[in-house]
């Protein structure tokens, strides 16, 4: 945090510890400053407060002073004396105030809290064995660290409307909804698409969506993370695997160069589901629906498994970059169409074949539509800043690849090198790839992998270890989350392979690949992959790439810095 | 230091071996006429106790409800990851529907299982129980691995104290009372 604009810090006490926070920090964040954790369920962070749950409920005291005066007034020993309020106040809706204290694990707290927590339970249903929050469920946990551990209700429990479908990707069970609010009010506050609402009173309360709408926007899927319980459950997780057995991977979601943050939950190489990761410089705790649906592409029909040889599947990757490095040397104009989709290393190393086997043109496939001002930004590409900072590209790519196609026409270019981009979807046709030889390298195959004399497999970005740059320069780190197919030995060894069948001997690890970017480009001198931290790192934007026009709006967290982009 | 046992010589009586010999015979002419204690196994079977742990089984309710809701929380426990759960959804206007959630497919691996009974203990829905059957055969490792087919089939019915589902069934038919 920077003390630049930030006003004074105020000293507030949670259970006789001195905690300093800014003012106007609520309660519940000022001890989890310290690391004690107030009970709550309506409060989020990034929501507004409406204090419905009272499961923060705390004892509270002020410091008292003379009303006449304003002098503190001391007790005996001569210390500050407190004003024990009598009653509970809510800590999410108590402001950091000099002074303020609060008692978290006192009698009257406790007392609280196991009797927010019987009434929580009373119609809650006994589900936990098919309920999907199960494991990361704030009411079981609740339940066993403040509640009583027995019930005391001997009346029938409500019955409410069980799997209700609320739009396409999401899931309703209102039996075990604690009516904290927290879905209505994203929908409100964030999403911007008010269709949450509560009808009926008193225990009958009930969640329901607003006749004849759906909760179907981009980013339905943040009420289901939000939701403290199992009542609001994505279709596609839902009973597929229980929380507790998945891995948790950091990842950057490639919906767009926003470069939202999230968790990729694995079991056994398999991935589950993806979640967002708190960034609040980024994508705070939210993310888009469509970029939860990428893992799929992990096991897609059409995935390139194994190494072909002019149109022949072979099981040996190394014979596959050697013929590929023989089209390269005796290409005559070689072009390289790399990817914003592609990794900063694997750029860089691009870049380097392509210098090295002294290719005629570069270029990078634009992915550019519209955006929606939230976290799906105007650019599609994930990192086309990385093909910037690393030099694969020196300006913003073009809307089409006409370099390349006028090159093909006129018969100067005669091989193509293409990352991971399908060029007959980039506006070339079949006849004009036919006149040239292709090298892919790719993890799907596609009309122009099909069309390749050699096609390499790749690894998707849930296998393998890399970094993006995102609209903001900022420079963001994923890790591998489930092992890549047997017969793609990984982007950075098949570019060290062809490297090396090119003169170039490398090494093919992804700290190597930082030593050396390190010291070639300035922007990342001093960097490794390692010191990346978890939240990303700012980097300094080189002076050459700061007035480019680039695509994006004004999404979350991000102004472009000349203005709204002229519209696609 | 070493330890010097001294051998008592034998006694005249002793030399002649017969006062071994008559007992050896004693206890020979002894069990020859008491009752017999070998079992023909596998004609005759021994008596399981109540709360012996022989192989583990999924159960059924008396209303032939297959109890285990795919939970996974006996995947989760079992000590030597004996236990592989697909999970699935029962669909939708089934006489079960409500629970809405069954295995697709459970696997018990009888060669990794220990006999535990951590399944039994950690099963919210009393589905899984250790019972009398203990011997277990087969000529492939694929064999060990009980389906859920084999498990009910070994399982069976067991009595239910609770009947917990049909009561949220009752108490959904019968609806709230506003
Ligand atoms: S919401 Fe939590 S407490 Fe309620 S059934 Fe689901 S896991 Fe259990
Ligand atoms: S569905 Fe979940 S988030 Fe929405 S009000 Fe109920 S408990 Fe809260
Ligand atoms: S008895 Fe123990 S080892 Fe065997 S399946 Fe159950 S938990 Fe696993
Ligand atoms: S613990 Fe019981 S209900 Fe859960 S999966 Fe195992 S057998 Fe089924
Ligand atoms: S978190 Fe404070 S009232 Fe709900």
């Amino acid at each position: 945090m920077s003390n630049d604009n930030q006003p004074e810090l105020v000293t507030v006490y949670v259970d006789d510890r001195e905690v300093q926070v800014p003012p106007g920090t609520n309660m519940i964040e000022a001890a989890a400053k310290i690391g004690v954790e107030v009970p709550h369920y309506c409060y989020h962070p990034k929501l507004s407060v409406v204090g419905n749950c009272r499961m923060c409920m705390v004892e509270m005291g002020m410091p008292e002073k003379d009303r006449a005066t304003g002098q503190p007034v001391l007790d005996d020993e001569g210390n500050q004396k407190i004003m024990w309020m009598p009653k509970p106040a809510i800590a999410c809706a108590t402001k950091a105030m000099p002074g303020i204290r609060i008692k978290t694990d006192s009698e009257l707290t406790r007392s609280c809290q196991e009797g927010v927590m019987e009434f929580l339970l009373v119609n809650h249903p006994l589900d936990c064995p098919i309920c999907d929050q199960a494991g990361e469920c704030r009411l079981q946990e609740f339940a066993t660290d403040y509640g009583r551990g027995y019930s005391r209700f001997v009346e029938e429990k409500n019955v409410k409307p069980k799997r209700t479908v609320l739009g396409p990707r999401v899931m309703l069970d209102d039996e075990r909804c604690i009516l904290c609010s927290r879905c209505i009010r994203f929908c409100q506050e964030v999403a911007d698409d008010d269709v949450l609402g509560f009808v009926d009173r008193g225990s009958y309360t009930t969640l329901t969506c607003y006749p004849g709408k759906q909760l179907e926007n981009n980013y339905s899927l943040n009420t289901v993370d939000i939701c403290p319980v199992g009542a609001l459950t994505s279709m596609d997780f839902r009973f597929r695997m229980r929380a507790w057995f998945l891995k948790e991977t950091h990842s950057i979601c490639t919906e767009s160069s926003v470069g939202a943050n999230t968790v990729v939950g694995s079991r056994e190489g398999t991935i589950y589901r993806i979640t967002p990761r708190r960034n609040d410089q980024v994508n705070d705790t939210w993310m888009a629906d469509s970029g939860r649906e990428r893992y799929k592409q992990v096991e897609a029909k059409n995935r390139l498994l194994h190494p072909r040889v002019d149109g022949a599947e072979t099981a040996d990757p190394e014979a596959a970059v050697a013929a590929a490095s023989r089209l390269l040397q005796g290409g005559k104009g070689i072009a390289f169409v790399g990817s914003g989709r592609c990794s900063v290393e694997e750029q860089y190393l691009f870049r380097k074949l392509a210098d090295q086997v002294g290719a005629k043109s570069r270029a990078l496939v634009s992915r550019v539509s519209e955006g929606d001002g939230l976290l799906i930004s105007a650019d599609r590409n994930p990192n086309v800043r990385g093909a910037l900072v690393t030099g694969l590209i020196d300006e913003l790519p073009g809307r089409e690849l006409s370099a390349l196609a006028t090159g093909i026409d006129s018969g100067e270019l005669d091989t193509v090198v293409v990352y991971n981009e399908d060029l007959t979807a980039a506006g070339m046709t079949a006849e004009q790839l036919d006149k040239i030889t292709v090298i892919y390298l790719g993890t799907h195959a596609n009309p122009t992998s099909d069309r390749s004399q050699v096609a390499l497999p790749t690894l998707t970005v849930f296998e393998k270890n890399g970094s993006f740059i995102n609209q903001q320069y900022r420079l963001q780190k994923f890790f591998q989350a489930v092992p890549g197919p047997a017969g793609a030995p990984g982007d950075l060894r098949t570019l060290a392979g062809l490297l090396a069948g090119n003169g170039l001997q490398g090494h093919p690890g992804i700290d190597d690949v930082w030593e050396e970017m390190s010291e070639a480009i300035p922007a990342f001198s001093g960097l490794r992959f390692m010191k990346i931290p978890s939240g990303g790192l700012p980097l300094e934007v080189p002076s050459r790439l700061r007035d480019l026009p680039y695509a994006e709006g004004k999404t979350l967290h991000y102004e472009p810095a000349g203005g709204e982009p002229a519209a696609v | 230091m070493a330890l010097v046992i001294q051998r008592k010589p034998l006694s005249w009586l002793e030399k002649t071996y017969l006062p071994q010999i008559l007992g050896g015979l004693k206890i020979t002419l002894k069990h020859l006429f008491a009752p017999k204690v070998t079992l023909q196994y596998p004609e005759e079977r021994p008596v399981i106790p109540e709360n012996y742990r022989g192989v583990p089984t999924l159960v059924k309710d008396p209303n032939g409800r297959e109890k285990c809701v795919s939970c996974q929380l006996c995947e989760f426990v079992c000590p030597p990851k004996a236990i592989r759960i697909w999970p699935g959804e029962i669909p939708e206007n089934t006489e079960t529907s409500h629970v809405e959630k069954a295995p697709d497919d459970f696997e018990i691996d009888m060669l990794r299982c220990i006999y535990c009974g951590l399944c039994q203990e950690v099963c919210p829905e009393e589905a899984i129980f250790l019972q009398d059957t203990f011997s277990v055969t087969g000529y492939t490792r694929d064999e060990f691995k009980f389906r859920k087919e084999k498990l009910y089939e070994l399982g069976g019915t067991l009595p239910d104290r609770h009947y917990k589902w049909d009561k949220k069934k009752e108490a959904a038919r019968r609806g709230n009372a506003h």
